[in-house]
């Protein structure tokens, strides 16, 4: 950073100016005429919480798949159907056991087998093969689509937060002005903030557990370079199993997470597909720091663009990500390779 | 020249044209089954009724055409691109945007004009997808026409000014060309007939232009090529955008067969579709993604009624489609096709070993 503003005088005043007018945007109330051209500040407080939130939720389901294209070099194109089962598993257990955090637990242990089966089943099969890995996940989640239809139906499910997480909470910062001239301040559902902050901490949590744990490292020298990490003696089927169990069970952990904020339907999960693939490619693929920024960068993107451009807002989308693969095809924070 | 020559001469004279003789060699090295099946396809409608010559030939000829952009992209280009139904769904979208359809957001241009402008625009789009998805390789290939494809999808959803949004455009017909309802089952069966066939002979000629050769050259060993000289990323672009304008007409048949278009048409399951038919058929040769398409017609349309008929829910024919692309991308890496020419090669193998048998004293 410090020899990019060295080497870039004009675009880090840039990047300064429009930091400090977004701080700016967001902490203090908005004159008049700003209130005018941008409609009212309360709408784009929102449309920014709305986008870090989904930020968070997108970001719980592109660091799975980021772990798993970064270690094993496979697209796992199914990655939308886990996070859907997460969905629907997650709603029966919390009807039936009546605890929505147990639900989390429960539905990680039991995506995280079926990841498990996949990669024992299918993936070690076609060890080598990538394209044929790819493929056979599209087969994989054309079928897994059709079985939960199934079994769960067109309808959509909405997994109900417990009484402690419900209504909304007051955030210290400025909405506008209140009908006397007192400040009104912010006011957010407490399950997004909940939802926000679990989403971060699980993020560090990862974050620690690669850089600061034996694991960790071997997973990082295995995302480096795999064939030496095998001939070191590391028993690398049993990384790879783990990796790919872990990556699916935030995948189903996302899944319950989104069907407490949003809903769980049909088509969710080609749109949670779609999500973790543009993170990933505009984050780098493989990496998880790209996979956060990416994460934020597309909730952000997606929420403000519904609000101010609303038959247009995926052109941001598509212009981010057209952006990043003309001038950085290997994303954000990834490396060429 | 050749005009003064009696005709039973021409074929023995050296100063007939180039061309004349370039088209009698390419006519005599089409094989007998290639002739065979030309002539069932021709006199299909003397046999089949309207319900399979619309719905089933038809059908199975527009996805053939769209899975053929495919097929051309991966099995020569080594680029498994996933944007071509988007493509194809462009080109109808333009289709219904610039021609008449039921809805007022259309301008209502004569065909002529509408027909190649939807072509062009549909090609662009495809090669500037391309543009992008070319600057990596492989399975990321996949991820990013992917992306790109499901981000038309959802664009085409919320977009109102120009895709009409969920409802899209319905009322989309064909032109009244030489006072023949294209629609007709008949009609629209050589329509759909001459434009596989030409897409088909135009993807065999490429493969063997000196572009094609270089594009499989840059497909085995793209440094290699680099390195002779070949510009490895302007030959991508270019395959890109041949393998859009092909998809672009199956998506214009596409739209005047379903007389609408929807974002569904080109949603990520009709992508995915694509991508199941030209692997069930075989990415290596052009007539790989005919077979597979044709497949995949009969099993979308009967496979509800065979399953009902055993007892199971006729719902559940996705999960079959999808069992059979399973098992095949399992056991041949090369689809049906690869599977048949393995079993003619053991067959080969089985009398030079039976031959070999008999004449050892």
């Amino acid at each position: 950073m410090r020899e990019f503003a060295r080497q870039h005088p004009v675009w880090s005043g840039i990047a300064i100016v429009v930091a400090l007018f977004v701080i700016w945007a967001i902490f203090a109330p908005w004159p008049e005429g700003f209130e005018a051209i941008f409609g009212r500040k309360r709408v784009f407080l929102n449309a920014v919480f709305s986008g870090i939130t989904l930020g968070a939720l997108y970001f719980l389901v592109a660091s799975g798949f980021t772990l798993i294209f970064g270690l094993m070099h496979n697209v796992n194109l199914a990655h939308g159907s886990l996070y859907l089962l997460g969905g629907y598993l997650g709603y029966e257990f919390a009807e039936w056991t009546g605890y929505w955090l147990l639900s989390f637990v429960l539905v990680f242990i039991v995506v995280g087998c079926v990841g498990m089966a996949m990669q024992v089943l299918v993936f070690r099969r076609l060890e080598g093969q990538e394209l044929r890995q790819t493929l056979v996940t599209i087969g994989i989640s054309v079928v897994a689509a059709d079985l939960m239809l199934w079994a769960w139906g067109g309808s959509s499910y909405q997994v109900m937060s417990p009484d402690w997480l419900r209504g909304p909470m007051e955030l210290p910062l400025i909405a506008g002005y209140g009908r006397d001239g007192e400040l009104v301040y912010l006011r957010y559902p407490k399950v997004r903030i909940a939802i926000l902050f679990a989403a971060i901490v699980i993020g560090i949590g990862i974050w620690m557990a690669l850089n600061r744990t034996r694991i960790g490292m071997i997973i990082r020298a295995g995302v480096d370079d795999r064939d030496i990490l095998g001939a070191m003696g590391i028993p690398i089927s049993r990384v790879f199993l783990g990796v790919f169990a872990f990556g699916a069970g935030l995948a189903g952990i996302a899944g319950v997470v989104g069907g407490t904020f949003q809903s769980i339907a049909p088509g969710e999960d080609t749109r949670f597909l779609m999500a973790s693939l543009v993170v990933v490619i505009v984050g780098g693929m493989g990496s998880l720091q790209g996979a956060a920024i990416g994460a934020v960068l597309i909730g952000l993107a997606e929420q403000l663009g519904s609000v101010y451009m609303p038959t247009y807002a995926v052109v941001l989308t598509f212009l981010i990500m057209a952006a990043v693969l003309a001038f950085r095809p290997q994303g954000l924070m990834g490396r060429r390779g | 020249m050749s005009s003064n020559t009696p005709p039973n001469q021409t074929l023995a004279n050296p100063q007939a044209p180039r061309w004349w003789l370039w088209l009698v060699d390419r006519v005599a090295a089409i094989p007998a089954h290639a002739w065979a099946v030309m002539l069932v396809l021709l006199v299909m409608p003397l046999v089949a009724d309207d319900f399979f010559l619309f719905q089933i030939f038809g059908w199975t000829f527009i996805l053939g055409i769209v899975a053929l952009s495919l097929m051309f992209l991966a099995g020569y280009g080594g680029m498994v691109s996933l944007i071509q139904m988007s493509v194809a769904g462009l080109a109808g979208y333009m289709v219904a945007l610039f021609g008449d359809s039921g809805t007022t957001i259309s301008l209502g241009l004569p065909w002529w004009f509408v027909v190649p402008l939807a072509m062009v625009i549909a090609t662009l789009f495809g090669s500037l997808v391309g543009l992008l998805a070319v600057r990596t390789e492989g399975i990321y290939t996949i991820m990013i026409t992917l992306a790109m494809a499901s981000a038309f999808y959802y664009f085409t959803r919320q977009n109102y000014t120009i895709f009409n949004g969920y409802t899209g455009f319905n009322l989309v017909l064909p032109p009244d060309l030489f006072g023949v309802n294209w629609r007709e089952p008949v009609p629209f069966y050589y329509l759909t007939l001459v434009a596989a066939g030409l897409c088909f002979l135009l993807v065999t000629y490429v493969s063997r232009a000196p572009f094609g050769l270089a594009l499989q050259g840059v497909r085995d060993n793209p440094r290699r090529m680099a390195a002779l000289g070949f510009n490895v990323t302007a030959h991508r672009v270019a395959a890109y955008a041949f393998a859009s304008a092909l998809a672009s007409v199956g998506g214009i048949l596409l739209v005047w067969q379903n007389a609408q278009i929807a974002p569904g048409t080109a949603g990520i399951h009709a992508t995915f579709d694509i991508l199941i038919i030209a692997v069930i058929g075989g990415l290596s040769r052009p007539s790989g993604p005919f077979l597979g398409a044709f497949l995949f017609v009969l099993l979308s349309t009967f496979a509800p009624d065979v399953l009902r008929a055993i007892g199971a829910s006729g719902e559940r024919y996705k999960m079959l489609i999808g069992g059979i692309f399973l098992f095949v991308v399992f056991v041949s890496p090369d689809g049906l096709l690869g599977l048949w020419e393995r079993w003619k090669a053991h067959l080969t193998r089985d009398d030079m070993a039976r031959g070999k048998g008999e004449t050892r004293p």
